[in-house]
This record gives structure tokens, C-alpha cells and sequence, in this order.
């Protein structure tokens, strides 16, 4: 059984008070494993993205609770958290948010040089995971030279330049034409991923779902199913 | 902390166009602010001129003197009741005055006349040609070689001139700390002299020139000379009222301070929107580095550190530019009354701090505003 990298219990987002509120999440419980990649899948307004925001620490749920490796990471005061999240969890964005006015290798550096690492040090280190997602060529290049694939693996290299435990992929492939976004999941999936690494992908690309172990199915807010190796439960 | 600093100037200076708009206007807001006080301390410089060449420790004057040009006779027994006052080591007669002179050419020219204490000729100029002695002369004159030297036909030693159909002569040249404030050359010569060739009232003491004897008798010297219905005035007090003078009394300080102000609020405009701007463009960045991690304290620090940046650099650039402008313009002009004193300075970088300090909190406002999860939202 592997161990649990993120455990839920009954997690809940809302917004507006009164009448108005409006649940984004709702009694949300689930929990992801280290060395799988978890997909979480819904339609449009079905709460994903809220989800993935109160698992990695930057949106503060309104009830339940949200463990990494034990932590109650929301029990964490906001410098300590920010600092959780910098050490233990590696974001890639949708747009990917790179700096166009850095060059590659300096935006892959900027976990570590928030980390307080010495400058040369850091380049000198995210060098190294730029060879993993086979860029170290265009390290100097501006990110606005190279194409969308392309500054995915510089996004990917960003997010686990820091060797986080958790890894928060939010959609993934959508500004990738289909063939570059298998191309992208399938090197997270041989190279990023491993026995002490948990990958949580909001996703609606139902092409890249072969790459998943366990897909987290999102509808209203609440969990709907969890998807497992071909079998699937209702919740 | 050194490599957030490094990824905030990175993310500055490589936008050239935001950078160089951002220091174009602090820039140009600095070198109007320099170039605006610079042109005014000039003038109060040279307004000063009189008082700064002469060099004495305390002036006596009639209270309603507001400019050392406006002089008002005193009388002969105010000299010697200045004399009489304890803590007076010595006081000596100033004559000051304006005159027309012909020229060899034909051509008059208004010129200043100061005239000297003829027994201690106190407040005497540097000479570079002549004897101090020389001004004995019959008709003896000492010229200053300054920007308005020229006016007089660039004299030698021997040019004579008419002063009131009174022959002048040439006996020196002279170079003082300071050119006037008016425009016109400036001679020396003894007070008998002065008052026997220009035309003056019953009573012909300009100044009353007064050496103390220490320190501590400067309040009594003016308690006595006030007892007499005169004013006594150290150096810098004369100097202080002759700008207090131009900057209220005249139009020229509510003029200065318009355009001060109005520098300042262009260097505002053009800096606070292109520095808002500049954040705008990359809020959604700081978003990312917020979620990945960055603290809230760390980004201000970014965004100070870029406020300050472009500021102290615009700083530099403004100062050199003004610098450059005056040097250029008095080595064309050389009647041109600008003086960059520590004081611009000091004024125009508490205003470029000023300008850098609202920039970044517009900035820093949108900045800690912005919440990770939008970025996640999109």
C-alpha cells in the first residue's frame, strides 16, 4: 500500500453568505498516494480548479481539512505556509506564468532563488533539470522564443527544480495541440514521476487520460466517482 | 534576499521600453526640478554679490534696506557712533552706487561703483593686474574681470573712461567670488572718490562695514546700532534677507514654486502610470511567484527595490543633465546666473523619493491584492 501524500476530510469551499452562498467544494474527501498521478476531472463550474486551489495551500477552504504527509497544512500561519508550499509542492500553471523578461534558465531558478539559494547555484541547478526536459540548448533563450511544448517542459522544470513531494499540474495540455500534450504527460509520467513524487492534474482533456492511475471525477462541487485502473466507485 | 533583488532589477531593466520611460521621466521631472532651483539660487547668488565679495562680518544699515542694490544713505555720525559701540573692532564707510560711464568708444555703459574705506580699504578685490595701491591714483579705478568685463571694452591698465566728466582710469584688475546680479560691470574705488564723482544725496554712507570683536559682541553691536534707528545684520543674515526679499517680496519664488511643483507632477504622472503599468503587466507573475512560494514581504521588497532603482538612476541622469545644460550655457552665456547647490539636490532627491515612494504603492497595493488562486483561475 503505498503512503498517503494528501488526505481530505470533508473540505469545504463556499462563497457569499446567506442566500447567496454558493458552494464551490462540498464535503470533499479523498486521498492521493505517492507514485500515482491523480486526475481531477469535471465539467466547467464543477469545482476542480477550487479543489486544487485549497489542496495546494493557496486558497483557505471554509471547512475540512487538508493533510500532506501528516500536516495540517491550513493549521500552518501564512509565512510558514508559503514556505510549506515553496519546499513541498511544485506548481505548473495553465499558462505556465513564465517571466518572458528572464531567460529559461533563470525562470527554471526561481524556486531556489526564493529558497535563498546562492544565485550561481541555482542557475548552475536548474541547468541540470533543464537537461532532464531536454532544453539545457535554449537555457539562455527568452521564454516568448520557444514554442508551447516547449515552455511546458520549462514550467515542468520550474515546478520540480525544488525536488517537491507534491506536484499541482493545472491543465496541463490545454495550450498544447494534442500530440505535444501526450508528448508532455508521457515524460511526466517516465521521468517526473516516481515512488516518493504524488502528481495532481486538473484536467478535461479526456485525451491524456491513459496517463492517469486514478481519475477524481467532480460534478457540482462534489465528488462524484474516483476512477481506478479501468474500475471505477461512486462516492 | 540578493537573488530576489537580482530577479527584480532583471525583470526591470530588460523591458527597455518601461524602463526607459520610467527613466525618462523621473529624469526629465529631476532636471526641471534641478534646473529650475539651480537658476533660482543663482540669481539670489548673485543678488548676494555685493555682500559675499566684500566679505564683512556685519553690515549697518537703514531698516528699510531689502536688498543690498537699494541702498539708503546714512549719515556721518552713525559711523562714529558705530565706533564708539563696545565689541567693535573696527567699522569703515561702504559706498555702493550705480553710474554711467562713457566709454573710449563713445558708448555708456551703467556700471556699479563700490568705494572702499580710503584709509583701511576694506573689502578689497583680488587683484590679478595692478597694485591695491594703484586705486591712491589720481582717478584710479579698479575693474572687475568677470562675465560683464566685456561690456567695458575688455580695459587694460591705462583705459580711461568719463565717469560724470570726470576722468577715470584704469589702475587694476580685479576677480571676485561672485558676478552681480544686474548685469553690469563693477568698479572699485575709494569712498572720497565715489562720493566727490557720483552725484548723491546730503548723506553718503551706503553701508556701515563692522569687524567684532569676538562673537559674543554681535548681539550687543546690534542692540546699540538698533538704539540709533539702524539695523546691524550679520553676513549670512544680509544674504538671508535679500533672498526673503526675491522669493516673496517678488514674483520669483511663487514662479520657481509652480514650476517645482509642476516638474514634480509631470515626473509623477509619467513614472507613477508607467511604474503602474509596469506592475499591471506583471501582476499575474508576482501571482505565480506568490503561490510558488514567494512571502508577501519579499515581493514589496521587489517592487521597493525597482521604485528605488529607477529613481536613484533617473536621479543620477537628471543631476548629469542639469549639470551638462548649465555648464553648456554658461560657457555660451556667461551672464547665465545658474548654481547647482546642496540644497537642489537635496530637494529634488526628497522629491524623487517622493515620486518613487507613491509609485511603489500603487504598486505594492495591486501586488499584495493579488491572490495565488486567480492565477488558477485564469
Amino acid at each position: 500500500m503505498p503512503a498517503t501524500a494528501i488526505k481530505t476530510t470533508a473540505l469545504c469551499k463556499w462563497f457569499g453568505d446567506g442566500e447567496a452562498r454558493t458552494y464551490a467544494v462540498r464535503e470533499v474527501a479523498f486521498e492521493a498516494y505517492f507514485g500515482e498521478m491523480l486526475y481531477i476531472v469535471g465539467p466547467s463550474g464543477s469545482g476542480k480548479t477550487t479543489l486544487l486551489s485549497l489542496i495546494s495551500g493557496i486558497l483557505r477552504p471554509n471547512q475540512g481539512k487538508v493533510e500532506i504527509e501528516g500536516v495540517d497544512i491550513w493549521d500552518l500561519p501564512n509565512d510558514a505556509l508559503a514556505e510549506f508550499r515553496l519546499k513541498r509542492i511544485g506548481f505548473v500553471f495553465q499558462d505556465f506564468h513564465l517571466f518572458p523578461r528572464l531567460t529559461t534558465v533563470e525562470n527554471v531558478a526561481i524556486p531556489l532563488i526564493l529558497r535563498k539559494c546562492n544565485w550561481d547555484e541555482s542557475i548552475a541547478e536548474a541547468m541540470k533539470y533543464l537537461e532532464i526536459v531536454g532544453l539545457k540548448e535554449r537555457a539562455h533563450l527568452p521564454p516568448v522564443k520557444l514554442s508551447g511544448g516547449e515552455q511546458q517542459r520549462v514550467a515542468i522544470a520550474r515546478a520540480i527544480v525544488s525536488s517537491p513531494d507534491i506536484l499541482i499540474m493545472d491543465e496541463p495540455t490545454a495550450s498544447l495541440d494534442g500530440d505535444t500534450g501526450k508528448n508532455i504527460l508521457s515524460f511526466v509520467q517516465k521521468n517526473i514521476l516516481n515512488d516518493k513524487r504524488c502528481i495532481v492534474i486538473v484536467t478535461h482533456d479526456a485525451r491524456i487520460s491513459e496517463f492517469a492511475n486514478r481519475i477524481l471525477r467532480m460534478e457540482d462541487g462534489k465528488l462524484k466517482r474516483i476512477d481506478s485502473n479501468g474500475d471505477s466507485h461512486e462516492k | 534576499m540578493r537573488g530576489i533583488l537580482k530577479i527584480a532589477y532583471k525583470l526591470l531593466v530588460n523591458d527597455s521600453s518601461k524602463f526607459a520611460a520610467l527613466l525618462l521621466g523621473i529624469t526629465f521631472a529631476v532636471f526641471l526640478m534641478v534646473q529650475m532651483t539651480s537658476l533660482f539660487a543663482g540669481i539670489l547668488n548673485r543678488a548676494s554679490a555685493t555682500v559675499i565679495n566684500v566679505g564683512a562680518d556685519m553690515w549697518v544699515m537703514d531698516p528699510a534696506v531689502q536688498t543690498v542694490a537699494n541702498s539708503i544713505p546714512m549719515p556721518d555720525y552713525v559711523l562714529d557712533a558705530v565706533r564708539s559701540v563696545r565689541g567693535v573692532r573696527y567699522a569703515v564707510p561702504l559706498y555702493s552706487g550705480g553710474a554711467l560711464v562713457r566709454l573710449h568708444s563713445g558708448a555708456y555703459q551703467a556700471v556699479n561703483v563700490l568705494g572702499l574705506d580710503d584709509t583701511s580699504l576694506f573689502g578689497r578685490p583680488k587683484l590679478i593686474e595692478g597694485q591695491i595701491s594703484d586705486i591712491f591714483a589720481e582717478n584710479g579705478f579698479i575693474v572687475v574681470k568677470d562675465s560683464e568685463y566685456p561690456k567695458m571694452e575688455n580695459p587694460k591698465r591705462g583705459t580711461e573712461f568719463e565717469l560724470n566728466d570726470n576722468r577715470g582710469v584704469i589702475v587694476g584688475i580685479a576677480q571676485v567670488a561672485t558676478s552681480g546680479l544686474f548685469g553690469v560691470p563693477t568698479l572699485y574705488t575709494t569712498f572720497n572718490r565715489a562720493i566727490q564723482y557720483i552725484p548723491s544725496s546730503r548723506f553718503t554712507i551706503s553701508y556701515i562695514l563692522v569687524e567684532p570683536k569676538n562673537i559674543n559682541d554681535v548681539a550687543r553691536i546690534k542692540q546699540n546700532v538698533a538704539a540709533l534707528g539702524y539695523v546691524a545684520l550679520t553676513k549670512e543674515e544680509f544674504m538671508k534677507q535679500i533672498t526673503n526679499f526675491y522669493m516673496f517680496k517678488t514674483g520669483l519664488g511663487v514662479n520657481l514654486l509652480l514650476m517645482t511643483v509642476m516638474s514634480f507632477v509631470v515626473g509623477l504622472s509619467i513614472s507613477g502610470q508607467t511604474f503602474y503599468t509596469f506592475v499591471l503587466e506583471n501582476l499575474e507573475k508576482f501571482g505565480a511567484l506568490k503561490a510558488i512560494g514567494a512571502k508577501s514581504h519579499e515581493l514589496v521588497y521587489m517592487i521597493l527595490f525597482q521604485a528605488s532603482f529607477t529613481a536613484l538612476t533617473g536621479y543620477g541622469l537628471g543631476v548629469g543633465l542639469c549639470s551638462a545644460v548649465i555648464a553648456l550655457a554658461k560657457f555660451r552665456l556667461p551672464d547665465y546666473a545658474a548654481m547647482i547647490t546642496f540644497t537642489n539636490l537635496a530637494l529634488a532627491f526628497f522629491m524623487v523619493l517622493v515620486i518613487a515612494g507613491i509609485s511603489s504603492y500603487i504598486g505594492v497595493r495591486k501586488v499584495l491584492r493579488i491572490e495565488p488562486f486567480d492565477i488558477f483561475r485564469g
